[in-house]
């Protein structure tokens, strides 16, 4: 069967977090010294989970040669919550606001996903108001969640200002959001069938406002860094990984499109009204972290087209389809994903035809993305693992859920 | 009054204390330095905070105090207040005595910065090779700080920081020998690394040393100004203390008062190496085209400049009180700004009053000293506004750019501005020499 050393894999999350630095989790190997070079001797740090730049508490054990890094092992489950066992627990509806706690800068995105999960569990459909709705609210979110990753991103590489820019025009999305549905971060936006708010008085007027607001804003981040030569150097060929490897790994989203894949869920497995708009999925060539940022920073016009499409052409008409008050969805199972911010969003559904499912599994894009992470920095420096840690956009509460 | 005192206040004294031989005079200089330093730390900590602030679209401290005046005041007390922690298994002694390591490298360069042609402790003949020197024993602090906590990341940010300081100092002074290498065409035809006479060879020369063999002078310039915030681990070098990778570099272990010497000693280098800058390339105590516009009139014009400065400032904190809040909440503030105000005001009419009063007669002692006084004032404020401009770019360049990374630091300092700063030598080497 397995090799002893192979097995140490599967069971670490169960260790305490301070067994792992001494247990050595397999791939680095952190107990042997590799062949020694001039004498010198590997250096094991740990970066995180109480670290500025691990963008929460992601832990990094960092096997280093100098400032080389040899090798790296993330130790996650920080912030672990139970989100899935919590699903099982909880009806259908209740479960809802739920999943705004996972990815909380992009809540709207975690709820759409859950509730056409849902939707398509039961065989119901949003009517196309709603479907708009929920199009112009996650884009917005989309947009807000790459503002947020830019600004934090920048500041990793030591660029202070970004950071303040972004939010400030983060801001006037998350006012909007507050209109709509009262929170500004986990806004428990959609319902199951719909969405449970119709939209404000000048609601459009002001996404509209939004939209001629905010396109010079992005030309103005991109006149901070595009060009700027530290911001290149910094970025240019640093956590460089082909498409294959992002395919052989699960990576999707920016990261997959920044490496030369064309896959977008919006476009590949259309949902919500994404199938009538016309926008173009931004694509990188050498999969490095200065393609990412340039393919976050072209989704982010995209995300503009989309909206602008959607608040012109949005449909009158009911925002709730027909659902049962007491949600029951036939036996069966159900995997539904979308193309949240960071990547492919799924939702993984089994029903036992109770009120509450008997099996909830996500499949956070963060997770997935986060596996990418050693290949992307061995034999880099130091301060390129913080640069691919902010390139990669992961939420530590959507990682460890 | 005694001899020891009064013999150096004589008109026909000319020169600095050390000169001057009045150890008196030297040791007040010292502490008028020192203090001076520390306040215009403090100052600049106030500035940096809120000028980042403004570019980052913030307000920066408005709590404490007028538009957060105070602020720096109530975080020194908090430091000094907070608990001396010394880690367990860090080298104790070798911890205790970092801090006072840097800050020692920092503060004894000032003996030699000249503010006026008779405005320093000590006008050294090697005072360049001093000044170089010294500056660069603040390296060993930062080293000694970073082995004695004991800890990887404060291991790494002191290695680091050395290895960039030290590459960044041949830079540095390949520069700072194009420059010296220029006094040298003066009419004696020999060269100085006194300071002042660096300096006074600008002035000699009619030109400051940026402009002197354009671009020759500014090229050396450029290299000394990128070298110097290296050398300071300012932004975008702040390797040693990358926030955001080595948490905070070799002073992560480092609270409380210990912290604030840290900091005490960065501002203070920042200062000093600024001062460099000005003295070397841009002439000094000097006002603008001092040889050009040399009729006693335009003497008497500049000389308003110190006044209208204060005038400015005074006129920028009334317009703030305008500003502020009518709320009687508001009421203390309002009352602490216009009495700054009023200081700045009262300072801005005594500068006034020296501008137009020392420039009377020279028959007695006492008229003498006051037109010694008043030209003292003249250099202190062209030097200190020169000083400024930099201290401005400190904070623009660490809100503007990302950072560099390590190996890519190295690299611009040994393969662009080393190979450069030796081009530079080599041709004002061979134009000085034809020139004279």
């Amino acid at each position: 069967m397995n090799a002893p050393a192979n097995d140490r894999t599967d069971d670490h999350i169960s260790d305490s977090a301070n067994d792992v630095a001494h247990r050595a989790p397999s791939n680095l190997d952190l107990d042997a010294p590799a062949t020694p070079y001039l004498d010198s001797n590997e250096l094991i740090i740990n970066m995180g989970p109480q670290h500025p730049a691990t963008h929460g508490v992601l832990r990094v054990i960092l096997k280093l040669d100098g400032e080389k890094v040899l090798g790296t092992e993330c130790v996650i489950g920080y912030l672990h919550r139970g989100v899935e066992k919590i699903g099982e627990n909880r009806t259908y509806t209740m479960f809802n606001p739920y999943v705004d706690r996972m990815d909380y800068v992009a809540a709207v995105s975690n709820g759409l996903g859950y509730c056409e999960a849902v939707e398509k569990l039961m065989n119901v459909e949003a009517p196309a108001r709603a479907k708009y709705i929920r199009v112009i609210m996650t884009e917005l979110n989309r947009i807000a969640s790459h503002q947020l990753w830019l600004g934090t991103h920048a500041l990793d590489i030591g660029a202070m200002t970004p950071l303040f820019y972004t939010f400030r025009d983060r801001e006037e999305i998350l006012k909007i959001f507050e209109k709509y549905c009262g929170a500004r971060l986990t806004t428990h936006a959609f319902r199951i069938g719909g969405c449970q708010y119709e939209t404000y008085a000048g609601f459009e007027k002001e996404v509209k406002n939004f939209l001629t607001y905010v396109a010079p804003k992005i030309d103005e981040y991109e006149e901070l860094l595009t060009t700027n030569r530290i911001w290149l150097e910094r970025t240019k060929n640093v956590g460089v990984i082909s498409g294959a490897d992002c395919i052989a790994l699960g990576v999707t989203g920016p990261v997959l499109r920044a490496s030369g894949v064309q896959w977008d869920l919006r476009k590949a497995q259309p949902y919500a009204a994404y199938s009538e708009f016309d926008f173009e999925i931004p694509v990188g060539t050498n999969g490095d972290t200065y393609d990412r940022y340039l393919v976050r920073m072209a989704e982010m016009r995209q995300s503009l087209r989309i909206i602008e499409q959607a608040v012109n052409g949005i449909p009158e008409g009911p925002i709730m389809a027909k659902v049962p008050k007491v949600i029951k969805p036939p036996v069966g199972e159900i995997y539904h994903s979308i193309e949240a911010p960071k990547g492919e969003l799924g939702y993984f559904i089994v029903s036992d035809g109770t009120t509450q499912p008997y099996r909830l599994r996500v499949r956070p894009p963060s997770f997935v993305n986060l596996q990418a992470l050693d290949r992307m920095v061995r034999g880099l420096l130091v301060a390129d693992v913080i640069a691919v840690i902010g390139t990669i956009d992961i939420v530590l509460g959507e990682v460890d859920r | 009054m005694p001899n020891f005192i009064m013999s150096y206040l004589d008109s026909s004294v000319r020169g600095t204390p050390g000169e001057a031989g009045s150890q008196f005079w030297a040791l007040i200089y010292v502490f008028i330095i020192f203090t001076g330093v520390s306040v215009a730390v403090m100052a600049m900590n106030w500035l940096e905070r809120k000028a980042l602030a403004h570019f980052q679209i913030r307000l920066g401290p408005m709590r404490v105090g007028p538009h957060g005046l105070l602020q720096p005041i109530a975080d020194a007390i908090k430091l000094m207040l907070k608990e001396d922690i010394i880690p367990a298994e860090a080298d104790q002694f070798a911890f205790w005595v970092a801090p006072m390591i840097g800050l020692l490298a920092a503060f004894a360069v000032y003996t030699v910065i000249p503010f006026g042609p008779s405005q320093a402790v000590s006008d050294m003949n090697i005072g360049i090779l001093f000044m170089l020197g010294v500056s660069s024993l603040g390296v060993l602090g930062i080293v000694v700080a970073g082995w004695a906590s004991n800890s990887h990341y404060p291991l790494i940010g002191a290695l680091r920081s050395s290895a960039q300081m030290v590459s960044y100092e041949v830079a540095m002074g390949l520069a700072v020998v194009s420059a010296i290498l220029m006094t040298s065409l003066n009419a004696s035809g020999t060269g100085t690394l006194s300071m002042i006479g660096i300096v006074r060879a600008q002035q000699e020369q009619g030109v400051w040393f940026i402009f002197k063999f354009f671009p020759l002078g500014l090229i050396a310039f450029v290299i000394f100004a990128i070298a110097m915030v290296a050398e300071t681990n300012r932004a975008p070098f702040d390797m040693a203390e990358a926030e955001s990778e080595l948490t905070a570099g070799y002073h992560t272990e480092y609270s409380g008062l210990r912290w604030s010497l840290f900091m005490l000693a960065e501002y203070a280098a920042m200062i000093a190496v600024s001062s460099i800058a000005v003295t070397l390339w841009l002439g000094g105590w000097m006002r603008p085209f001092p040889n050009l516009l040399n009729a006693p009139a335009w003497d008497f014009i500049f000389s308003f400049f110190p006044a209208l400065t204060f005038f400015g400032l005074a006129a920028i904190a009334i317009v703030g009180v305008a500003r502020m809040s009518s709320h009687s909440f508001f009421r203390i503030q309002r009352v602490g700004l216009a009495v700054f105000a009023a200081v700045l005001g009262f300072i801005a009419v005594l500068l006034l009053v020296i501008a137009v009063g020392g420039r009377s007669v020279d028959a007695n002692v006492a008229a003498g000293s006051a037109a010694r006084f008043r030209e003292g004032i003249d250099d202190v404020y062209w030097f200190v506004l020169k000083v400024a401009v930099f201290m401005y770019l400190f904070i623009w360049y660490r809100a503007t750019w990302p950072r560099y990374r390590f190996d890519q630091l190295m690299r611009v300092g040994w393969k662009v501005l080393l190979p450069i700063s030796l081009g530079v030598l080599v041709v004002t080497a061979i134009v000085g020499v034809i020139v004279s």
